[in-house]
C-alpha cells in the first residue's frame, strides 16, 4: 500500500533536478531580459506607481504564511482593473513571463513562491465589493476585499459568508485555493459557494466561468468551468470577480466544549453526532497538547484532555433540539458536562482560543516555526488515523498538537520545529509524508484545505491525480 | 417610571469606506458612498435591547435625525429589537448644518414628550468625533451623565455606571432619568438576522419635525474649510550616522 522510492526513481529525480538547474541559469539571464524589456510597457498600462522593482516590495510578495523560503518574483504590478490585469497578462504571455496572482499572501502552502521568477501581480488595488444582491442571496467581489471585509459590508443585511479560513484572506484567493474553515460541516467550502468567477487567462483573454453577471442559484448549462478554476492554485489564470453564495445570519448561536477520557471517545461522538443528522455548525477537536498550549497562551483553564468545541445555529427552538441530541451522544461516550456560551462575549472567547491554536503552538516552544499538515479523511476512518498519528508523534519525538475540523474528517497537525534543528526539520518532513499516505490509504487526500502549493505535488501523484502535476 | 428608553441613532459613513474630501474642500464625498448606523449607536442599541431581555426596562425607541434615508439606520436598529422608531426630518442645508447643539435640543424635547426614563446614546459619531450630544442633552434636560460607559447596570431608580477615563475606570451611581454614553467596551453589538429584519418591517416609525418640537435648527458654526490630512513625503536614506545628525539639523529637529 505504501509508495516506495525505487533506487531507479531516485537516480531519475535527481538527474532531472541537475538538467533543471542547468535551464534555470540559461533561463534566468533570458528572463532578466525579457523583464527589462517590458517594464516600460508595465509603466503605461499601471503607471508609475503600479510597478516595483523595490527588493523589499518583491520579498513581501515571495513568501506567505509557510514554511516555504522567500522566492521573490522579478517585479510587481499593481492594476487597477481588469482591463489592466489583461493588457498585462497579454505582454508576460507574449514575452514568456510567469505569472503569479498575489492576494493577501496569508497562504499555508507557498503558492506565491515565484520558483522560476516573472511577475507577481498583486491585487489589492481592485477591492470593490460590487453587485450585492440580498433578496438573492448573492454577492460579487474584487480580488482584494477580504472576507472579514465582506462580513462587515454585509452586517445591515442580515446575511454572511460564512466560508472562514484562520486568516482574513481574500476571496478570490480562497476561490483559488479553494478554501475551507470552521464552519464547512454545515455551509460548505469554497467550491459549493462560488457561483461564478471572472478570470483572465495567460493570454490576457477574460472569461466568465458560467457566462457574464450570471447567478442562478444552480445550472447545468457546459462545462463546470467554475469548479475547474476553484482550487486550480493560479494555474490556469487570475482571478479578478467571484461572485460567491451568501447565507442568512443564524437567528441563535450556542457554543460549547466538552472534554473525553480519550482521543477514540472524542472522535466516535463527531462522527456519531453526524451521523444522527444534527446540523451542527462548527465541530472542532482539540488534543490534551493543544488544549494545554491553549490554556497558557490565553489563560484559561479547559481540562487538559481530548476536547471537542461545538457551536450549533438555529432558531431557539432548534438549537435546543440539537443541543439535547448532541449532549446525549457525548455523555454515552463519556464526555464532561458541556462548558456553555451562549452571548456572543462568552462565545468570541471561546473561539478566540481556537483561532489562537496557531500561535498557542509556537508559543510552546519560544523562537520555533510552525509547519501545519492537513489531510482529509473519510469520517469513518477518522479514529483510525488520529490514533495512529499521536502514536507516531511520540515515536518520532515531535512536538505536534492537533486541532481539526474533525466535522469534515480534516485534522492539522501543527508541527512545531526548532528552526536550526535539521535533524528534526527533517522528522517532521518524514512523519508529515507518512501522514499523507495514512491519509491516501484510507481513501482520503493528502491536503484538506490548504492546497498543493509547493510542498505536495509528489504526493498530488500518489493520489492518483499525476494529469494534474502536468498542468503544472 | 415609564420604563421607556429613547436611543439615538445617527447615519454615518460606513467605517471601513475610505473617506475622499470633495474637489472644492467644502466637505467629504457622501453620495455613492456607502452609509450605516455610527458604530458607537450600535453599542448603544445593544446595551438598551440588553436591558430590555432583562426585564429592567420596558420599551425601546430608536431615534434619528436626518433626511429619508435615515429611516435605514432606524431600521436596523428595529431589526436589532428595538420596539419603535422615530424619525426626526432634516434635510438639505439644515442637514449640513446638523450638529450636537441642535440634535440634543431635539432629543431633550423628545424626551419630555415619551416621557423617557434613560437616554443611551454613542459616546461620539465617527464623521465628526464631537462627543456632545450626550453631554449637552442632559445639560438641556438638568439629568444626571454617566458618559464613557463600559459597564451598565440598574439598582431601581438608580443607575450604576463604570466609566472609562485616562486614569483607568470610574464607578458612579446617578439617579434616573439620565443620559448615558456608550464607550466601545461596553459589549459586542448583535448582528440584524433576516428573520428579525423582516419582522422589523411591520415595526412603527413615527415622522415628525423639529419645529413640531419647538426646535430651531438655526447653526452657530460655519466649516469654513475640509482638508486631507497631508500627504506622506518620501524619507531619505543616509550613509553615515555623521550624514543622520546633520541632516537632522539642517532640518531644524535637533
Amino acid at each position: 500500500m505504501f509508495f516506495v522510492m525505487t533506487p531507479s526513481r531516485r537516480l531519475l529525480s535527481l538527474r532531472r533536478s541537475l538538467v533543471h538547474c542547468r535551464g534555470v541559469s540559461v533561463e534566468n539571464t533570458g528572463r532578466k531580459a525579457a523583464v527589462d524589456r517590458v517594464l516600460s510597457a508595465f509603466r503605461s498600462i499601471c503607471g508609475e506607481d503600479g510597478v516595483s522593482l523595490g527588493e523589499a516590495i518583491r520579498e513581501q510578495h515571495g513568501k506567505d504564511e509557510s514554511v516555504h523560503r522567500c522566492r521573490p518574483p522579478d517585479v510587481v504590478v499593481f492594476p487597477h482593473c481588469v482591463e489592466e490585469v489583461s493588457a498585462l497578462a497579454k505582454i508576460c504571455h507574449d514575452n514568456n513571463l510567469p505569472i503569479i496572482p498575489f492576494g493577501t499572501g496569508t497562504g499555508l502552502e507557498g503558492g506565491v513562491g515565484a520558483v522560476k521568477g516573472g511577475v507577481c501581480f498583486s491585487l489589492r488595488n481592485m477591492e470593490q465589493i460590487l453587485d450585492l444582491h440580498p433578496e438573492d442571496f448573492d454577492v460579487t467581489v474584487e480580488p482584494g476585499v477580504t472576507r472579514k471585509a465582506l462580513n462587515s459590508h454585509l452586517r445591515d443585511t442580515g446575511l454572511w459568508f460564512p466560508v472562514d479560513p484562520g486568516a482574513d484572506a481574500s476571496l478570490c484567493g480562497m476561490a483559488a485555493t479553494s478554501a475551507s474553515g470552521t464552519n464547512a460541516v454545515r455551509y460548505g467550502t469554497m467550491r459549493e459557494n462560488v457561483m461564478n468567477l471572472e478570470v483572465v487567462l495567460s493570454d490576457g483573454t477574460v472569461i466568465h466561468t458560467a457566462g457574464k453577471g450570471r447567478r442562478p442559484r444552480k445550472t447545468s448549462a457546459g462545462y463546470n468551468l467554475t469548479n475547474l478554476f476553484v482550487g486550480s492554485e493560479g494555474t490556469l489564470g487570475i482571478i479578478t470577480k467571484t461572485t460567491l453564495r451568501l447565507y442568512g445570519i443564524p437567528e441563535a448561536m450556542v457554543s460549547a466544549v466538552c472534554s473525553f477520557p480519550s482521543v477514540q471517545a472524542a472522535v466516535d461522538s463527531t462522527v456519531q453526532i453526524l451521523q444522527a443528522g444534527i446540523p451542527i455548525a462548527r465541530i472542532e477537536f482539540l488534543d490534551d497538547v493543544m488544549i494545554d498550549a491553549c490554556n497558557k497562551f490565553s489563560s484559561l483553564s479547559y481540562p487538559v484532555a481530548p476536547t471537542l468545541f461545538l457551536e450549533f445555529h438555529g432558531s431557539e427552538r432548534s438549537l435546543e433540539e440539537q443541543v439535547t441530541m448532541a449532549e446525549e451522544i457525548t455523555q454515552s461516550n463519556e464526555g464532561s458536562d458541556f462548558q456553555w456560551a451562549r452571548d456572543t462575549e462568552t462565545r468570541n472567547r471561546l473561539w478566540k482560543a481556537r483561532h489562537d491554536a496557531w500561535y498557542a503552538a509556537q508559543a510552546l516552544r519560544p523562537g520555533s516555526k510552525a509547519y501545519s499538515t492537513d489531510v482529509c479523511v473519510p469520517l469513518s476512518r477518522l479514529p483510525q488515523i488520529i490514533v495512529e498519528t499521536k502514536k507516531d508523534l511520540l515515536e518520532s519525538r515531535l512536538t505536534g498538537p492537533i486541532a481539526g475540523h474533525v466535522g469534515d474528517g480534516n485534522f492539522h497537525c501543527l508541527m512545531v520545529v526548532d528552526p536550526d534543528d535539521l535533524d528534526e526539520q527533517h522528522r517532521v518532513h518524514l512523519f508529515a509524508e507518512r501522514l499523507a499516505r495514512r491519509a491516501l490509504a484510507l481513501d482520503g487526500t493528502c491536503t484538506g484545505e490548504h492546497g498543493v502549493g509547493l510542498g505536495k505535488r509528489a504526493l498530488l501523484c500518489e493520489e492518483g491525480l499525476e494529469h494534474d502535476t502536468r498542468l503544472e | 417610571m415609564s420604563g421607556r428608553v429613547l436611543v439615538g441613532v445617527k447615519r454615518v459613513i460606513d467605517y471601513a469606506v475610505k473617506i475622499r474630501v470633495k474637489p472644492d474642500n467644502s466637505g467629504v464625498v457622501t453620495d455613492g458612498v456607502k452609509h450605516s448606523m455610527n458604530p458607537f449607536c450600535e453599542i448603544a442599541v445593544e446595551e438598551a435591547v440588553k436591558l430590555k431581555e432583562k426585564k429592567l426596562i420596558k420599551e425601546v425607541v430608536a431615534v434619528s435625525c436626518g433626511p429619508q434615508q435615515s429611516q435605514e439606520t432606524i431600521r436596523t436598529a428595529l431589526a436589532m429589537g428595538a420596539d419603535r422608531g422615530i424619525h426626526v426630518e432634516v434635510s438639505g442645508k439644515d442637514y449640513e448644518t446638523l450638529g450636537p447643539l441642535q440634535v440634543s435640543k431635539i432629543l431633550a424635547a423628545l424626551a419630555k414628550k415619551e416621557d423617557a426614563q434613560l437616554i443611551i446614546l454613542g459616546k461620539q459619531a465617527i464623521d465628526d468625533d464631537c462627543n456632545q450630544t450626550g453631554q449637552m442633552t442632559a445639560a438641556l434636560l438638568d439629568w444626571p451623565q454617566g458618559t464613557f460607559a463600559s459597564e451598565v447596570s440598574m439598582d431601581g431608580a438608580q443607575v450604576k455606571v463604570v466609566r472609562e477615563i485616562d486614569g483607568g475606570l470610574e464607578t458612579i451611581k446617578i439617579n434616573t432619568p439620565a443620559v448615558l454614553t456608550a464607550d466601545l467596551r461596553l459589549n459586542t453589538p448583535r448582528y440584524a438576522t433576516l428573520p428579525n429584519i423582516m419582522k422589523a418591517k411591520k415595526k412603527k416609525i413615527a415622522n415628525v419635525k423639529p419645529a413640531d418640537l419647538g426646535v430651531d435648527l438655526t447653526s452657530r458654526l460655519e466649516v469654513l474649510r475640509v482638508d486631507e490630512p497631508p500627504q506622506r513625503q518620501a524619507g531619505m536614506k543616509v550613509e553615515t550616522v555623521e550624514d543622520l545628525v546633520e541632516k537632522l539639523r539642517d532640518t531644524g529637529m535637533v
